[in-house]
């Protein structure tokens, strides 16, 4: 690929990444108690196969399956030795798939746990914890870092923080997962727009926005107040709605017509990477992925 | 009784240490271990409750009212005991089986406890069969569940058909909560009630025990 991930960007061009993988993995077998990391190791080919069919639908941003890969959440099921080979299997199963024809992006989501003094995590530790699994990302060849569904800013804030001490010329994304209120939005941990916006970008990140949430329409005014107040390249990556179950299966109400109908706002609002989260599929994709490339 | 509005004030602002001191003014001073508990910690949790329901406040501020809580808790907790003063109620909770997301669940259990309810935290990854166990041999009255993972989810109705096996349907009730799950969920699959936060978890305790 000639041009990096932030030329592109700053050429204003709109990229389309990837959907969801959890939600993928499981209609595909692996078991419901299971840590849908550890499938990196032991079904590789399974990750490859998902990151092929995203590039198909036309994903230029495809996501290693590493949300919660950091040791601090792996510990959860004795998993923490196995950080670096986790995190190393996911990058190698999205390279077998796309090769140079996407960017991979490491995923870095929350640790799970909580910083002091509202829960028992030190500083140094959360820390700790971010550095050892972005090492393994970057070294094991990333495009881009991903950290997100973030909802306290100063964990966000402590995993930028370790991606740039680590390389100073990956970009790194960071995405907060706000909630309606009668203010505006904010996160459950009390940080609204304008501040998560200033704090973030101050920090260093390269992209900012917003992911999961409750559907895209929530999504496009989270938009509308992330760009009032940056020129940051802002990456959106919203859920197809709230899961639903019918007739013992989770459905979610947002079906790809509707996404990409949608997505038509987020690219009027100048939102510079579109993609989804919890329930979108490669269908999904496909279909926002033909309706931007129909504005053009 | 100054003291106890200072008390609530306290705990509202998460102040653990002045929450004690306060506790500890307030008993010296001959005032009850019920009122202390009632008008002082339990009134200053409804209140927090409240104002997070209505989101004034956030996450962190709940958990910090909570440490105070537990500050003024650890005195009179032992005075409760000794004058045979019941709770409540007792309510069995836990995040379900699959599903090591606690964070809604504890708050949950904050919110109860800060309500005078007698609360068995059960913590993550607990099976249907745990659920139904613990709340037979503590007497709990009711079953609250969590979820944060659609795909968790649909082991909560499990605990509804061991109940419906054992007959204990309608004498142990149940109450969902968490991201996926709803009110048509809680009726599709037979449980009691839905609660869509932990503030309105108290008012559906508090209404199912009525």
């Amino acid at each position: 690929m000639m041009k990096t991930l932030m030329e592109r960007l700053r050429s204003r061009e709109i990229l389309i990444s990837d959907g969801a993988i959890g939600s993928i993995l499981l209609s595909r077998g692996l078991p419901k108690a299971q840590c849908p990391e550890s499938y990196n190791i032991s079904h590789t080919d399974v990750l490859t196969d998902i990151a092929k069919e995203y590039l198909e639908a036309g994903a230029e941003i495809i996501q290693t399956n590493t949300f919660g890969a950091s040791p601090l959440k792996l510990k959860d099921y004795s998993l923490d030795e196995k950080t670096d080979s986790i995190n190393r299997s996911a990058v190698q199963a999205v390279r077998n798939a796309v090769d140079d024809k996407a960017y991979i992006s490491g995923s870095c989501g929350p640790s799970g746990k909580m910083l002091k003094p509202y829960g028992d995590i030190e500083p140094e530790e959360m820390y700790e914890s971010f550095h050892r699994q972005i090492t393994s990302l970057i070294s094991a060849g990333v495009d881009i870092i991903c950290i997100e569904t973030m909802t306290d800013i100063n964990e966000a804030l402590s995993a930028i923080k370790a991606a740039k001490s680590i390389s100073s010329t990956i970009p790194v994304m960071a995405t907060m997962t706000f909630d309606p209120t009668p203010r505006g939005f904010f996160t459950i941990m009390g940080t609204d727009i304008p501040t998560a916006v200033k704090m973030l970008s101050d920090s260093g990140a390269d992209v900012i926005g917003s992911n999961c949430g409750n559907g895209i329409e929530n999504m496009i005014k989270i938009a509308a107040d992330i760009k009032a107040e940056t020129e940051i390249p802002v990456i959106i990556q919203s859920n197809a709605g709230l899961p639903e179950l019918k007739d013992e299966k989770i459905i979610y109400s947002e079906t790809p017509e509707f996404m990409a109908e949608k997505a038509v706002e987020l690219a009027e609002l100048d939102v510079s990477i579109i993609g989804g989260c919890c329930g979108t599929t490669p269908a999904h994709i496909k279909a926002i992925r033909n309706k931007i490339d129909s504005l053009t | 009784m100054d003291i106890i509005n200072s008390i609530s004030t306290q705990l509202i602002s998460g102040n653990d240490k002045d929450v004690a001191s306060d506790t500890k003014k307030a008993l010296d001073s001959g005032i009850s271990a019920e009122t202390i508990l009632n008008d002082g910690l339990i009134m200053g949790m409804n209140i927090i409750g409240d104002r997070f329901r209505d989101h004034e406040v956030f996450l962190p501020d709940v958990l910090m009212a909570a440490k105070a809580m537990y500050a003024g808790m650890e005195l009179i907790k032992p005075i409760l005991i000794k004058s045979g003063i019941s709770s409540r109620g007792k309510i069995v909770i836990g995040t379900i089986q699959g599903d090591l997301h606690d964070i809604g669940k504890n708050l949950v259990g904050i919110m109860l406890k800060g309500a005078g309810y007698e609360v068995i935290d059960l913590g993550h990854d607990v099976s249907p069969e745990k659920f139904v166990e613990v709340a037979k041999e503590t007497g709990a009255t009711i079953i609250g569940m969590s979820a944060l993972l659609t795909t968790t989810m649909a082991n909560m109705k499990e605990v509804v058909k061991i109940l419906k096996n054992e007959n204990l349907d309608g004498k142990i009730r149940t109450i969902i909560g968490g991201a996926p799950v709803s009110d048509q969920y809680a009726s599709d699959i037979g449980v009691d009630k839905y609660s869509f936060d932990a503030g309105n978890a108290v008012d559906i305790v508090k209404e199912l025990m009525a």
